[in-house]
């Protein structure tokens, strides 16, 4: 039995089924990060760390004559989304009910999604994950509101990134608001404005829920790992005789190995 | 009758591993019913009565390949290691190590789950942007 202890939830293979499919559902969508940064794992709940090949040095030794360092790795960071799911919509979703309220579980999901989604974009200091936006070594190009601008300020970061040597295509994570505009706007001719700046970027133009204005990144691969221990799953919580709690887990650590790979693009 | 193909309680298996055991289960009778024919055959001396046999031994192997595809069909990653090892010419187990080791890393790079894991299968969705 895994840690997940599905088995001990009161919820039968049809409604599991169900669950699962929606969540995927859900999730797809929303992990812009994925889409985005190199992918590494899943390499199990047992995974902890990532290591990273260096060392710190030590004050001391145990003893004159010796010396000591010690290996440097990054902790495996566990996200969690609780949600319940109740038992009389469970037992719906077995009669065949095609319309199962899964409300809480669609809100888990948009949340653990985020949540991700900035650890990779924006950073997560507790947990020791420094984000692409943070770690660009560019000054930031402000993005602001006026999307007629925004193929100037894009392309102001393809260049930046050109002078400094990292090639093409390259990927553009928008945050919700800024990624609405642009599907709403056609500059002067009709021309729809999300085709202009994916032609800018050679590359995809990605809804990103949890980032701050926009980020424009490498993607010829190598710059920014992302390494799975577990990857999303659903585990069992609890029950009564109301509803089951279950929740969605996943555990990852993140580094930006070229800092300067990606340009922010500031709200 | 026993029920002895599950190794765990069987109400408590999911219907698809308990098809996934029956399955197993048929595989090792066919492999067990070849292997019994063949001795039989070999200490026969009735030729009629070795023909029929041979015939019947045919059908078990028939049966076995039939179990053993099911068998593969769910389960993408052995599919695929198994791929490299059937009906290839050559050294079998280098065969096997190397078909493994492809197979495995290839599936890591997509980010698929691990077996026996009940993970989503999410894994990377680079490529799955507009």
């Amino acid at each position: 039995m895994s840690h997940l202890l599905r088995e001990h939830a009161p919820v039968s293979e049809t409604a599991w089924g169900l669950i699962d499919d929606e969540a995927r559902d859900r999730l797809t969508p929303a992990l812009a990060a994925r889409k985005l940064v190199d992918f590494a794992g899943p390499h199990g709940w047992e995974h902890s760390a990532t290591s990273l090949g260096r060392t710190s040095a030590l004050a001391g030794a145990p003893v004159d004559g010796v010396t000591a360092v010690q290996r440097r790795v990054l902790p495996v960071v566990e996200l969690r989304a609780p949600f319940a799911v109740s038992r009389a919509e469970l037992r719906d979703a077995d009669r065949g009910a095609e319309d199962v309220d899964l409300d809480a579980l669609d809100e888990a999901a948009r949340r653990i999604a985020t949540a991700e989604n900035r650890a990779v974009f924006h950073g997560f200091e507790d947990a020791g994950i420094m984000g692409i936006a943070q770690a660009s070594t560019h000054d930031p190009i402000a993005l602001g509101d006026e999307c007629e601008l925004y193929p100037r300020h894009v392309a102001r970061a393809v260049e930046a990134l050109l002078r400094a040597g990292v090639g093409g295509p390259y990927g553009l994570a928008l945050g919700p608001a800024a990624y609405t505009r642009v599907l709403e706007t056609s500059e002067h001719g009709g021309y729809p404005l999300f085709e202009h700046l994916r032609k800018i970027i050679e590359g995809p133009l990605v809804w990103s829920p949890g980032v701050d204005g926009a980020v424009v990144v490498s993607q010829r691969g190598g710059d920014f790992l992302f390494e799975v221990g577990e990857d999303l799953s659903i585990g069992y919580e609890s029950h009564d005789a109301d509803a089951v709690e279950l929740y969605l887990v996943e555990s990852f650590t993140f580094r930006v190995v070229t800092p300067d790979a990606a340009v922010a693009l500031t709200p | 009758m026993g029920f002895d193909q599950y190794h765990e309680p069987a109400a408590e298996l999911p219907d698809e591993t308990r098809t996934f055991a029956r399955l197993c289960a048929s595989l090792t009778e066919e492999a067990e019913a070849i292997g019994w024919y063949e001795q039989r055959i070999a200490v026969e001396s009735d030729r009629q009565a070795r023909a029929i046999m041979r015939d019947a031994q045919g059908e078990e192997f028939k049966h076995f390949a039939m179990d053993l595809e099911f068998l593969l069909r769910r389960t993408p990653l052995w599919r695929e290691i198994a791929e490299g090892i059937l009906f290839q010419e050559g050294d079998i187990v280098e065969h096997g190590e190397e078909a493994e080791e492809e197979a495995v890393e290839e599936a890591a790079g997509r980010g698929e789950p691990l077996v026996g894991s009940t993970s989503l299968g999410i894994g990377s969705l680079r490529g799955a942007a507009s």
